[in-house]
Protein backbone atom coordinates (compact mmCIF):
# COMPACT_ATOMS: atom_id res chain seq x y z
CA UNK A 1 0.00 0.00 0.00
CA UNK A 2 1.37 3.38 -1.02
CA UNK A 3 1.52 5.76 1.90
CA UNK A 4 2.09 9.32 0.70
CA UNK A 5 3.06 10.73 4.09
CA UNK A 6 5.53 7.91 4.83
CA UNK A 7 7.12 8.45 1.41
CA UNK A 8 7.44 12.23 1.89
CA UNK A 9 8.80 11.69 5.41
CA UNK A 10 11.49 9.26 4.23
CA UNK A 11 12.45 11.51 1.30
CA UNK A 12 12.67 14.51 3.64
CA UNK A 13 14.82 12.69 6.23
CA UNK A 14 17.12 11.18 3.58
CA UNK A 15 17.54 14.58 1.91
CA UNK A 16 18.74 16.26 5.13
CA UNK A 17 22.46 15.58 4.50
CA UNK A 18 22.08 17.58 1.28
CA UNK A 19 20.18 20.38 3.07
CA UNK A 20 23.25 21.64 4.94
CA UNK A 21 25.51 21.32 1.90
CA UNK A 22 23.11 23.00 -0.50
CA UNK A 23 22.18 25.82 1.86
CA UNK A 24 25.85 26.50 2.64
CA UNK A 25 27.11 26.18 -0.96
CA UNK A 26 23.99 27.99 -2.25
CA UNK A 27 24.61 30.86 0.15
CA UNK A 28 28.23 31.03 -1.04
CA UNK A 29 27.00 31.16 -4.65
CA UNK A 30 24.40 33.85 -3.91
CA UNK A 31 26.93 35.98 -2.03
CA UNK A 32 29.51 35.86 -4.86
CA UNK A 33 26.89 36.49 -7.57
CA UNK A 34 25.53 39.45 -5.58
CA UNK A 35 29.06 40.86 -5.24
CA UNK A 36 29.24 40.94 -9.07
CA UNK A 37 26.07 43.02 -9.25
CA UNK A 38 23.51 40.28 -10.00
CA UNK A 39 20.75 40.12 -7.43
CA UNK A 40 18.27 37.58 -6.15
CA UNK A 41 16.33 37.23 -9.44
CA UNK A 42 19.49 36.06 -11.24
CA UNK A 43 20.46 33.72 -8.40
CA UNK A 44 17.04 32.05 -8.35
CA UNK A 45 16.86 31.83 -12.17
CA UNK A 46 20.26 30.10 -12.34
CA UNK A 47 19.46 27.69 -9.51
CA UNK A 48 16.11 26.75 -11.09
CA UNK A 49 17.32 26.44 -14.70
CA UNK A 50 20.98 25.32 -14.47
CA UNK A 51 20.93 23.56 -11.07
CA UNK A 52 24.61 22.58 -11.08
CA UNK A 53 26.73 23.90 -8.22
CA UNK A 54 30.25 24.02 -9.59
CA UNK A 55 29.11 25.21 -13.04
CA UNK A 56 27.09 28.04 -11.47
CA UNK A 57 30.22 29.21 -9.62
CA UNK A 58 32.19 29.07 -12.88
CA UNK A 59 29.37 30.85 -14.74
CA UNK A 60 29.80 33.89 -12.47
CA UNK A 61 33.33 34.25 -13.87
CA UNK A 62 32.06 33.73 -17.44
CA UNK A 63 29.38 36.40 -17.04
CA UNK A 64 31.60 39.00 -15.39
CA UNK A 65 34.49 38.21 -17.78
CA UNK A 66 32.33 38.62 -20.89
CA UNK A 67 32.97 35.09 -22.16
CA UNK A 68 31.67 33.99 -25.58
CA UNK A 69 28.82 31.49 -25.84
CA UNK A 70 31.16 28.91 -27.43
CA UNK A 71 33.54 29.18 -24.46
CA UNK A 72 30.55 28.89 -22.16
CA UNK A 73 29.26 25.75 -23.91
CA UNK A 74 32.66 24.01 -23.84
CA UNK A 75 33.20 24.95 -20.19
CA UNK A 76 29.74 23.70 -19.23
CA UNK A 77 30.42 20.46 -21.09
CA UNK A 78 33.72 19.95 -19.27
CA UNK A 79 32.58 20.92 -15.81
CA UNK A 80 29.42 18.82 -16.00
CA UNK A 81 30.54 15.89 -18.19
CA UNK A 82 30.42 13.60 -15.15
CA UNK A 83 26.62 14.03 -15.11
CA UNK A 84 26.52 11.90 -18.28
CA UNK A 85 27.88 9.00 -16.21
CA UNK A 86 25.43 9.64 -13.40
CA UNK A 87 22.57 9.41 -15.90
CA UNK A 88 24.02 6.20 -17.39
CA UNK A 89 24.31 4.58 -13.96
CA UNK A 90 20.69 5.54 -13.17
CA UNK A 91 19.21 4.11 -16.40
CA UNK A 92 18.07 0.92 -14.66
CA UNK A 93 16.80 2.56 -11.48
CA UNK A 94 14.82 5.24 -13.33
CA UNK A 95 13.64 2.83 -16.06
CA UNK A 96 10.00 2.65 -14.91
CA UNK A 97 9.52 6.25 -13.80
CA UNK A 98 7.33 7.33 -16.75
CA UNK A 99 7.01 11.05 -17.43
CA UNK A 100 8.68 11.91 -14.11
CA UNK A 101 11.90 10.57 -15.66
CA UNK A 102 12.38 13.93 -17.42
CA UNK A 103 12.55 15.87 -14.13
CA UNK A 104 14.45 13.11 -12.30
CA UNK A 105 17.09 13.17 -15.05
CA UNK A 106 17.27 16.98 -15.03
CA UNK A 107 17.66 17.00 -11.22
CA UNK A 108 20.51 14.45 -11.17
CA UNK A 109 23.17 16.58 -9.46
CA UNK A 110 26.24 15.22 -7.64
CA UNK A 111 24.46 15.18 -4.30
CA UNK A 112 21.11 13.82 -5.52
CA UNK A 113 23.06 11.14 -7.34
CA UNK A 114 24.95 10.23 -4.16
CA UNK A 115 21.56 9.68 -2.47
CA UNK A 116 19.75 7.72 -5.20
CA UNK A 117 22.63 5.62 -6.61
CA UNK A 118 22.25 3.01 -3.86
CA UNK A 119 18.44 2.96 -3.81
CA UNK A 120 18.18 -0.37 -5.65
CA UNK A 121 20.39 -2.02 -3.05
CA UNK A 122 18.57 -0.50 -0.08
CA UNK A 123 15.41 -1.97 1.37
CA UNK A 124 12.45 0.32 0.69
CA UNK A 125 10.13 0.35 3.76
CA UNK A 126 6.49 -0.72 3.46
CA UNK A 127 4.22 1.97 2.05
CA UNK A 128 7.04 3.90 0.40
CA UNK A 129 6.79 4.18 -3.39
CA UNK A 130 10.22 4.23 -5.04
CA UNK A 131 9.00 6.53 -7.81
CA UNK A 132 7.33 9.07 -5.50
CA UNK A 133 10.31 8.84 -3.15
CA UNK A 134 12.75 9.76 -5.94
CA UNK A 135 10.54 12.63 -7.14
CA UNK A 136 10.16 14.15 -3.66
CA UNK A 137 13.85 13.65 -2.87
CA UNK A 138 14.90 15.41 -6.10
CA UNK A 139 12.38 18.20 -5.57
CA UNK A 140 13.39 18.81 -1.93
CA UNK A 141 17.05 18.99 -2.89
CA UNK A 142 16.42 21.55 -5.64
CA UNK A 143 14.31 23.60 -3.20
CA UNK A 144 17.23 23.68 -0.74
CA UNK A 145 19.54 24.83 -3.53
CA UNK A 146 17.16 27.58 -4.73
CA UNK A 147 16.46 28.76 -1.17
CA UNK A 148 20.19 28.70 -0.31
CA UNK A 149 21.03 30.78 -3.40
CA UNK A 150 18.29 33.30 -2.60
CA UNK A 151 19.46 33.51 1.03
CA UNK A 152 23.05 34.07 -0.11
CA UNK A 153 21.94 36.84 -2.41
CA UNK A 154 20.09 38.59 0.43
CA UNK A 155 22.96 38.03 2.89
CA UNK A 156 25.47 39.30 0.32
CA UNK A 157 23.45 42.48 -0.08
CA UNK A 158 23.24 42.97 3.72
CA UNK A 159 26.68 41.83 4.99
CA UNK A 160 29.27 44.53 5.64
CA UNK A 161 32.14 41.96 5.44
CA UNK A 162 33.10 38.89 3.35
CA UNK A 163 32.76 35.22 4.39
CA UNK A 164 36.17 34.15 3.11
CA UNK A 165 36.60 30.42 2.57
CA UNK A 166 32.95 29.38 2.61
CA UNK A 167 33.43 27.78 -0.82
CA UNK A 168 35.37 24.97 0.91
CA UNK A 169 31.96 23.48 1.76
CA UNK A 170 31.90 21.95 -1.74
CA UNK A 171 35.27 20.22 -1.14
CA UNK A 172 34.13 19.00 2.27
CA UNK A 173 30.93 17.59 0.77
CA UNK A 174 32.74 15.50 -1.87
CA UNK A 175 35.33 14.40 0.71
CA UNK A 176 32.63 13.19 3.10
CA UNK A 177 30.86 11.25 0.30
CA UNK A 178 34.16 9.70 -0.86
CA UNK A 179 35.06 8.60 2.69
CA UNK A 180 31.56 7.17 3.20
CA UNK A 181 31.87 5.22 -0.09
CA UNK A 182 35.25 3.93 1.08
CA UNK A 183 33.79 2.78 4.41
CA UNK A 184 31.12 0.82 2.51
CA UNK A 185 34.02 -1.40 1.37
CA UNK A 186 32.85 -1.60 -2.25
CA UNK A 187 34.86 -0.77 -5.37
CA UNK A 188 37.82 0.65 -3.45
CA UNK A 189 40.08 -0.02 -6.43
CA UNK A 190 37.83 2.29 -8.46
CA UNK A 191 38.26 5.10 -5.91
CA UNK A 192 42.05 4.59 -5.82
CA UNK A 193 42.17 4.56 -9.63
CA UNK A 194 40.13 7.77 -9.76
CA UNK A 195 42.42 9.52 -7.28
CA UNK A 196 45.68 8.47 -8.99
CA UNK A 197 44.50 9.24 -12.54
CA UNK A 198 43.07 12.63 -11.46
CA UNK A 199 46.31 13.70 -9.78
CA UNK A 200 48.45 12.55 -12.72
CA UNK A 201 46.19 14.37 -15.21
CA UNK A 202 46.14 17.49 -13.04
CA UNK A 203 49.95 17.53 -13.13
CA UNK A 204 50.05 16.78 -16.88
CA UNK A 205 47.24 19.03 -18.20
CA UNK A 206 46.93 21.73 -15.54
CA UNK A 207 43.93 22.82 -13.44
CA UNK A 208 41.86 24.23 -16.35
CA UNK A 209 42.06 21.29 -18.76
CA UNK A 210 42.40 18.05 -16.79
CA UNK A 211 38.76 16.98 -16.37
CA UNK A 212 38.13 15.50 -19.83
CA UNK A 213 41.42 13.54 -20.08
CA UNK A 214 40.88 12.36 -16.50
CA UNK A 215 37.45 10.94 -17.28
CA UNK A 216 38.63 9.26 -20.49
CA UNK A 217 41.64 7.70 -18.72
CA UNK A 218 39.58 6.61 -15.69
CA UNK A 219 37.22 4.77 -18.04
CA UNK A 220 40.16 3.10 -19.83
CA UNK A 221 41.96 2.21 -16.58
CA UNK A 222 38.87 0.63 -14.99
CA UNK A 223 38.20 -1.35 -18.18
CA UNK A 224 41.80 -2.65 -18.22
CA UNK A 225 41.54 -3.57 -14.52
CA UNK A 226 38.36 -5.48 -15.35
CA UNK A 227 40.09 -7.33 -18.21
CA UNK A 228 42.81 -8.43 -15.77
CA UNK A 229 40.18 -9.66 -13.34
CA UNK A 230 40.90 -6.99 -10.70
CA UNK A 231 37.40 -5.50 -10.82
CA UNK A 232 34.24 -7.46 -10.21
CA UNK A 233 32.42 -8.18 -13.45
CA UNK A 234 28.79 -8.52 -12.59
CA UNK A 235 26.36 -5.63 -12.60
CA UNK A 236 24.33 -5.03 -9.46
CA UNK A 237 20.88 -6.61 -9.68
CA UNK A 238 17.74 -4.89 -8.48
CA UNK B 1 18.38 46.37 -15.95
CA UNK B 2 18.31 43.15 -17.98
CA UNK B 3 21.68 41.93 -19.20
CA UNK B 4 21.19 39.98 -22.44
CA UNK B 5 24.72 38.52 -22.41
CA UNK B 6 24.34 37.18 -18.87
CA UNK B 7 20.97 35.66 -19.78
CA UNK B 8 22.48 33.98 -22.87
CA UNK B 9 25.32 32.47 -20.79
CA UNK B 10 22.82 31.10 -18.27
CA UNK B 11 20.73 29.65 -21.13
CA UNK B 12 23.77 27.89 -22.65
CA UNK B 13 24.77 26.48 -19.23
CA UNK B 14 21.22 25.21 -18.73
CA UNK B 15 20.94 23.60 -22.20
CA UNK B 16 24.33 21.83 -21.99
CA UNK B 17 23.63 20.55 -18.47
CA UNK B 18 20.17 19.24 -19.37
CA UNK B 19 21.59 17.57 -22.50
CA UNK B 20 24.24 15.76 -20.44
CA UNK B 21 21.78 14.57 -17.83
CA UNK B 22 18.92 13.58 -20.13
CA UNK B 23 20.58 12.21 -23.31
CA UNK B 24 21.45 8.73 -21.89
CA UNK B 25 17.78 8.22 -21.03
CA UNK B 26 16.84 9.03 -24.63
CA UNK B 27 19.69 7.02 -26.25
CA UNK B 28 19.25 3.92 -24.08
CA UNK B 29 15.57 3.88 -23.22
CA UNK B 30 14.69 0.48 -21.77
CA UNK B 31 17.24 -1.88 -20.24
CA UNK B 32 17.28 -4.35 -23.17
CA UNK B 33 19.05 -1.83 -25.38
CA UNK B 34 21.55 -0.78 -22.68
CA UNK B 35 24.88 -2.53 -23.29
CA UNK B 36 26.16 -4.55 -20.32
CA UNK B 37 29.47 -2.71 -20.45
CA UNK B 38 27.70 0.65 -20.04
CA UNK B 39 25.75 -0.71 -17.05
CA UNK B 40 28.99 -1.98 -15.50
CA UNK B 41 30.62 1.43 -16.02
CA UNK B 42 27.68 3.10 -14.31
CA UNK B 43 28.17 0.74 -11.38
CA UNK B 44 31.91 1.26 -10.78
CA UNK B 45 32.48 4.81 -12.09
CA UNK B 46 30.90 6.78 -9.21
CA UNK B 47 33.68 5.76 -6.82
CA UNK B 48 36.40 6.96 -9.19
CA UNK B 49 34.44 10.11 -10.11
CA UNK B 50 33.98 11.11 -6.45
CA UNK B 51 37.76 10.88 -5.97
CA UNK B 52 38.15 13.01 -9.10
CA UNK B 53 35.74 15.63 -7.72
CA UNK B 54 37.83 16.00 -4.55
CA UNK B 55 40.95 16.50 -6.69
CA UNK B 56 38.93 18.91 -8.89
CA UNK B 57 38.03 21.00 -5.82
CA UNK B 58 41.70 21.12 -4.81
CA UNK B 59 43.00 21.79 -8.35
CA UNK B 60 44.10 25.35 -7.69
CA UNK B 61 46.19 24.86 -4.54
CA UNK B 62 49.91 25.27 -5.07
CA UNK B 63 52.78 23.77 -3.12
CA UNK B 64 55.00 26.87 -3.39
CA UNK B 65 54.62 27.74 0.26
CA UNK B 66 52.92 26.03 3.18
CA UNK B 67 50.27 28.78 3.39
CA UNK B 68 48.98 27.83 -0.07
CA UNK B 69 48.27 24.15 0.58
CA UNK B 70 48.10 23.54 4.33
CA UNK B 71 44.62 25.01 5.02
CA UNK B 72 42.92 22.96 2.27
CA UNK B 73 44.85 19.71 2.86
CA UNK B 74 44.44 19.88 6.66
CA UNK B 75 40.72 20.67 6.29
CA UNK B 76 40.22 17.75 3.88
CA UNK B 77 41.89 15.44 6.42
CA UNK B 78 39.78 16.89 9.24
CA UNK B 79 36.64 16.35 7.11
CA UNK B 80 37.66 12.77 6.34
CA UNK B 81 38.55 11.87 9.93
CA UNK B 82 35.29 13.40 11.19
CA UNK B 83 33.39 11.28 8.67
CA UNK B 84 35.22 8.10 9.75
CA UNK B 85 34.53 8.78 13.43
CA UNK B 86 30.98 10.18 13.30
CA UNK B 87 29.58 8.88 9.95
CA UNK B 88 27.59 12.12 9.69
CA UNK B 89 28.06 14.08 6.44
CA UNK B 90 26.50 17.36 7.63
CA UNK B 91 28.76 17.38 10.68
CA UNK B 92 31.86 16.57 8.59
CA UNK B 93 31.08 19.36 6.10
CA UNK B 94 30.48 21.96 8.81
CA UNK B 95 33.58 20.96 10.83
CA UNK B 96 35.75 20.88 7.68
CA UNK B 97 34.50 24.24 6.36
CA UNK B 98 34.89 26.01 9.72
CA UNK B 99 38.37 24.50 10.04
CA UNK B 100 39.25 25.89 6.58
CA UNK B 101 37.81 29.36 7.28
CA UNK B 102 39.77 29.56 10.56
CA UNK B 103 43.03 28.26 9.04
CA UNK B 104 43.10 30.78 6.17
CA UNK B 105 42.63 33.55 8.74
CA UNK B 106 45.43 32.44 11.10
CA UNK B 107 47.98 31.13 8.55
Amino acid sequence: MYNRNETIKKALIDSLPVLAGYIVIGIGFGIILQSHGYGIGWAVAMSVLVYAGSLQYVAIDLISGGASLITTAVTALMVNARHLFYAISMLKTYRDMGKAKAYLAFALTDEVYSLVCTIDKDKVPDGVSKKAYCIFLSLFCQCYWVVGSAMGSLIGAALPFELVGIDFAMTALFTAVLVEQWLSGENRLSAVTGAIVSILCLLAFGPDNFLIPTMVLITIALTVEKKFGLMREEVHDV
Amino acid sequence: MFNMHAAAIIAVCAIVTVALRVSPFIIWSGERTTPKYIMWLGDVLPYAIMAMLVVFCLRNISFDSVVNWAPAIISVLVTGVTQVVKRNSILSIIVGTICYMLLIQVM
